[in-house]
């Protein structure tokens, strides 16, 4: 799939360092399925004991259809569950825009066609109060690297490798992996490990 | 960038091929399982009808989900029975070798790995869980990957990662009596941040990680992630190759010299280059424990809580622990006390908190949970009678599994209570109760917290 650009309302959570067990608590990863990860996002920053809404973003009346996150620094630390992610996705977010994303996170983003695109500390304060009040509609072109809202235009800091795999459908590497059968044999040949430590000037190799 | 480091051979020796986007696609040495984080990927496979292209490099065990008061089949909980079942069948029809609940060597699979020998230096090694920066300890490059990757994993025995920088963290000196590896690595998060370790890869060094055992190392590159280093490795050296040696799958006596041979040959190189540096004075360190939400907020035990410098997030962190900015951290009562987890459940570990609870009395307003971190681990210590300890001291000896680290099985924090854990993350809601309360320290401090009901240093 080839993402070009993104557009919608965009949403943003204030704060740094947010978890992955605050993004899907531990006890909804108990279904050996991702089908209803959405239903679980932000579960327990969403919801009280009781069910009752907290005042939360995402439970604002003028942001339900957003399809973009503004976050703040190492946003998805901690756990490598790629839950997190897929409810994202699965609520229906198509695209992060954050200070820094946390090295897993973001690697678990890109693997589902999730861009995590980085932008200066400045730069996410500005979008953050941009898309706020009034709720604005916000754009990513991942072809120029651009962020626009309104006449407002912010640069991406992803790599351009990066945004050249989203605008090919490149991000979808399973393909490509396989792809290399053969250097990865030729890899598995060369490591000692994998060959049980034998080795051609080894005297063990006669056994 | 690094160069002529232990990250620089190893990634090098591995690489598969340059991929369009950026990333290097690496060879994976040993890719460990577990059940949380890989029915969706065996479920892919099968969809698409793909097999698994090198089943003898993977190995699965079950720890998430599995209660530690009894084992018995089927498990109470429906979905945890799932799990297990899903992961039994999984392995079973692609052909992957499983440490089940009768094999006699489940356990947590960071701990599991380095002690059946499959974890070795100088190989790739990924999980679908973030702490596999553990088995860095024996010079390991080691990932935690995500459920796609592990589908990738899975079908090709490779991944796509971007390449990292080198951070060479040195401790120098030498640890008094009562510091441990656990205070050594929540100092190096509190001085770098939680997120200082983004886009790197912690090499940890000097003579307090020289002097250290395996458990200890095991320790430190655990929380590698926890500073937001994906990866954290120590150089492999006669401690490790004397860990490993005669465990079931090691290199035999016949292929001993040439594992040497490879394990040294990876060492970083005396002129090696990093992209940044740090020392930490291992002297001048004192038990630490968190006060916070993230394994950063952290204080030595004779010292007081930060004050607010107008940080929403310590805001909320105050908020959320309930907690005096200003109070000293020693003298926070506790309601509950685990002793377990991939960071702080091996023998050493256990030892430890026993020495401390040994004809003592767990204070009656606390519950104290010993889980061992494997079945291995839990008869070694029942052979040395440290079972016997903690059941006289009056804490509960449980059968291994993660348990209250993420509190996926039935052990729980209740409503608000506060925890001293010997666990790694104190996140909001991290323990099963969204509103209960983590503070991290070593298994000596955890216990100690145990006796007198509320945080303690565990040198007085």
């Amino acid at each position: 799939m080839i993402i070009t650009q993104i557009l919608g309302t965009a949403i943003a959570i204030p704060g740094d360092d947010i978890d992955t067990d605050r993004i899907v608590p531990a006890r909804f990863l108990k279904e050996i399925t991702f089908e209803k990860m959405g239903d679980y996002l932000f579960y327990d920053e969403r919801f009280n004991a009781d069910q009752s809404p907290k005042d939360f973003p995402l439970n604002s009346v003028g942001h339900l259809d957003a399809t973009i996150l503004v976050v703040g620094a190492n946003f998805g630390c901690g756990s490598s569950r790629e839950h997190a992610p897929q409810a994202i996705k699965r609520y229906g977010f198509k695209a992060i825009i954050g200070v820094s994303f946390s090295d897993i996170f973001s690697g678990n983003c890109q693997a589902i066609g999730i861009p995590c695109i980085p932008a200066s500390a400045s730069d996410v304060a500005q979008i953050t109060a941009a898309i706020s009040d009034p709720p604005a509609r916000l754009s990513i072109h991942l072809d120029s690297q651009r962020i626009q809202v309104g006449s407002q235009i912010w640069t991406s800091a992803l790599s351009p490798a990066r945004h050249h795999a989203f605008v090919t459908g490149g991000w979808n590497l399973k393909h490509l992996l396989k792809a290399n059968a053969k250097a990865i044999q030729s890899v598995a040949q060369r490591l000692p490990y994998v060959q049980n430590f034998h080795d051609s000037i080894s005297p063990d190799s006669t056994e | 960038m690094a160069e002529r480091t232990l990250y620089n051979h190893v990634w090098n020796q591995h690489t598969v091929d340059l991929l369009p986007n950026g990333d290097t696609q690496l060879f994976i040495g040993l890719h460990l399982v577990h059940e949380v984080t890989s029915p969706q990927a065996f479920s892919q496979l099968k969809e698409q009808g793909e097999t698994v292209a090198y089943p003898d490099r993977t190995v699965a065990t079950v720890d998430h989900i599995v209660p530690t008061d009894s084992i018995a089949r089927p498990f109470g909980d429906a979905q945890a029975e799932a799990m297990l079942s899903a992961l039994h069948a999984n392995t079973h029809a692609f052909g992957i070798r499983f440490f089940g609940l009768d094999s006699g060597q489940y356990g947590i699979v960071h701990i599991v790995g380095p002690e059946l020998g499959f974890t070795q230096p100088g190989m790739t090694i990924v999980c679908g869980d973030s702490h596999t920066s553990t088995h860095g300890a024996f010079g390991s490059l080691a990932f935690g990957i995500g459920t796609t990757q592990i589908e990738h994993v899975l079908a090709t025995q490779t991944v796509a990662l971007p390449a990292l920088k080198v951070r060479q963290i040195q401790v120098t000196g030498s640890l008094v009596p009562g510091v441990s590896a656990k205070d050594v690595i929540l100092k190096i998060i509190q001085t770098l941040g939680v997120h200082g370790g983004i886009g790197y890869a912690y090499e940890y060094a000097g003579s307090v990680i020289e002097s250290m055992d395996m458990d200890g190392r095991m320790t430190i590159c655990n929380m590698s992630i926890e500073g937001g280093a994906r990866v954290g490795y120590i150089n492999p050296d006669e401690t490790t190759f004397n860990y490993i040696q005669g465990r079931p799958f090691a290199p035999t006596a016949a292929h001993w010299g040439k594992a040497i041979e490879y394990w040294t040959s990876i060492r970083t190189k005396p002129d090696a280059v990093f992209d940044d540096h740090l020392v930490i004075d291992g002297d001048q360190l004192e038990p630490m424990v968190t006060w916070g939400i993230h394994p950063g907020q952290s204080v030595g035990i004779s010292e007081r809580l930060p004050l607010p410098n107008g940080d929403a997030d310590m805001l909320r962190a105050y908020t959320h622990m309930g907690l005096q900015p200003g109070a000293p951290i020693a003298g926070t009562p506790i309601e509950v006390a685990f002793i377990g987890s991939c960071t702080n459940a091996r023998l050493p570990d256990l030892r430890a908190a026993a020495a401390v609870l040994k004809n003592q009395r767990v204070h009656d307003s606390v519950r104290c949970l010993v889980v061992p971190g494997s079945a291995t681990i839990k008869d070694q210590a029942e052979a040395e009678g440290l079972d016997v300890v903690f059941k006289a001291a009056g804490a509960d000896w449980r059968s291994p599994g993660c348990s209250m680290c993420l509190a996926m099985n039935p052990d729980q924090l209740v409503g608000d209570e506060r925890c001293a854990s010997s666990s790694n993350r104190n996140f909001i809601g991290r323990q099963g109760s969204a509103t209960g309360r983590t503070f991290l320290m070593s298994p000596a401090m955890v216990a100690t917290a145990a006796i007198h009901g509320c945080i303690a240093d565990c040198r007085l």
